[in-house]
């Protein structure tokens, strides 16, 4: 009985697609999750905000199982996956997109094959496939054949984020993690790569989390905004509660004052 | 500060080091060369590790050659042994500079390259997001290192060791006055299979270090260009100095007779 009992308390909440239950991870000393939960339901679009060395991207680096926490679980489709190792782990790895904050884009390698570098050496798809593939996904994001050919290199900050967007949706994944997808672009680029994630999270029918600390930008992309300070989340909610949160942390940081309750962080977290 | 504080926070730094770099090398072994295996990566990286190379290598030790039969005419004449020349100058050059000096520059080219270019991948998010793409990065760039080290440093022994002779053919023939069709007699005749193997099994040997320590260094590599530099530099310093006290471990243990 007791068992059923702890087995309850823990496991994931009924009809998350994502649950995260009392995650910590600590770097040295310095402790930078400290028991985070969360629940991302399915096709929803959820955004974590909170300043530069909270944590966040520490955060979806456990979720999508780059980095290994310390403690707690995280559930996907109710399964426990901390503990997932060797083929277990690249099977769960299938299930996720991630479009990195620098793009990430492999520059040995022709724009088209890093759109389909997931179905050429993940899935085994034949090269003259993939690259069909790669083109109508370069397609979906706004980019025409032309760029297949180029390398990474030779495109602007903006394209190479949409080439980033294509790789991360090119296998039809169910999850996809957005690393703030929108820093260091210049307002207009920013909120057409906005307007995409929207559009093809919609289209390939994925739960999306996105970490941001831009505000532009949770406001078009959110469906819920979660925010961590100190390793917590110390607010959750739907994107029109926040305005009026009645939280000081959030009405500080959603509003960008210098003063309130949130200190500055000197140093990189 | 106290000194003693000071000696054993460097003892700590070296052992988490050596650490480190077993676990990584179990990992690189355990893991990486287990299948799915990447033929196309195999393939490229021996292509621009040992094939690039061939250069660098072949004039390396074409002059070293020439040097040593110079400097070995110039001892062998003090006891009138100058017909040793060719004889020790093939010695020398399979058993022990072909490899080795092969080893030191394919460290400086190869080393720092593969350092370089793992260490910008890591600080860029690109080995991540290889991860994310279910492929791993053991498998998918440091197996195919590995294993073109392996490979090609050898068989650029084998070019090395017969443009070293050449070079000393050359030197001789041209400059120290021996007759062509003796000094290659001398050479051919006095020179046993061992002496080319042994210099081959060492160059396995260097191979494996090279790439190790460009991945290895590459792959802790942190804290964007500064990093990504010292990871270059380390990797070069530590291939070469464990290229230096592998040689003298295999030369006393391995090929003493």
């Amino acid at each position: 009985m007791e068992q059923v009992q702890d087995r309850r308390e823990t496991s994931a909440a009924d009809g998350a697609h994502i649950s995260v239950r009392g995650l910590k991870k600590r770097f040295g000393p310095k402790v930078v999750l400290d028991g985070v939960n969360l629940d991302v339901k399915r096709r929803s679009s959820m955004v974590i905000i909170g300043g530069s060395g909270t944590g966040k991207s520490v955060l979806i680096k456990c979720i999508i199982g780059l980095l290994r926490p310390d403690a707690g679980q995280i559930f996907i489709d109710g399964e426990e996956t901390t503990q997932l190792k060797g083929r277990a782990r690249e099977h769960l790895m299938g299930k996720f997109g991630m479009l990195f904050q620098g793009a990430a884009l492999f520059d040995s390698l022709p724009v088209w094959e890093n759109v389909a570098f997931g179905l050429i050496q993940g899935r085994g798809v034949p090269r003259r496939k993939a690259r069909e593939i790669a083109i109508e996904k370069l397609a979906q994001v706004g980019l025409p054949a032309e760029v297949a050919g180029l390398y990474p290199a030779e495109l602007s900050g903006g394209m190479q984020k949409r080439v980033g967007l294509a790789r991360a949706i090119a296998a039809q994944p169910e999850i996809i993690l957005f690393d703030e997808p929108t820093t260091g672009l210049d307002p207009i680029m920013a909120a057409v790569i906005d307007e995409l994630i929207v559009k093809t999270v919609r289209e390939v029918g994925a739960t999306a989390i996105t970490i941001t600390h831009d505000m532009n930008s949770v406001r078009r992309i959110a469906d819920e905004v979660a925010m961590i300070h100190q390793g917590k989340i110390i607010w959750h909610g739907a994107v029109s509660q926040l305005e009026n949160s009645g939280n000081p942390y959030v009405d500080q940081f959603i509003h960008g004052r210098a003063e309130g309750p949130i200190r500055m962080q000197v140093t990189k977290g | 500060m106290n000194p003693l504080a000071q000696i054993g926070r460097a003892v700590l730094t070296v052992l988490a080091e050596i650490g480190r770099l077993a676990v990584f090398t179990w990992h690189a072994l355990g893991i990486g060369l287990l299948p799915r295996w990447y033929f196309r990566q195999w393939l490229l990286q021996m292509v621009r590790m040992g094939y690039f190379s061939l250069p660098v290598i072949g004039l390396t030790a074409f002059f070293t050659g020439g040097v040593l039969a110079l400097q070995i005419w110039i001892g062998s004449s003090r006891f009138n042994a100058e017909n040793l020349v060719s004889s020790i100058v093939a010695l020398g050059i399979t058993r022990e500079l072909g490899p080795v000096l092969a080893g030191l520059m394919m460290a400086g080219r190869v080393s720092a390259a593969i350092a370089a270019e793992i260490g910008t991948m890591k600080v860029t998010e690109q080995i991540d997001a290889l991860t994310t793409l279910s492929t791993n990065p053991l498998k998918y760039l440091v197996a195919p290192r590995l294993i073109a080290g392996v490979v090609t440093l050898p068989l650029l022994v084998v070019v090395a060791d017969i443009i070293g002779i050449m070079g000393g053919f050359v030197v001789g023939t041209q400059k120290l006055g021996f007759n062509a069709g003796s000094y290659l007699a001398n050479t051919v005749n006095f020179l046993q299979l061992d002496d080319v193997t042994s210099g081959l099994v060492k160059a396995a040997v260097f191979g494996f270090i090279i790439a190790l320590m460009g991945c290895y260094h590459g792959f802790h590599s942190r804290g964007g260009a500064q990093g990504v530099g010292r990871a270059t530099t380390n990797a070069v310093v530590s291939a070469s100095i464990l290229i230096l006290a592998a040689n003298y471990a295999l030369t006393a243990t391995l090929f003493a007779k």
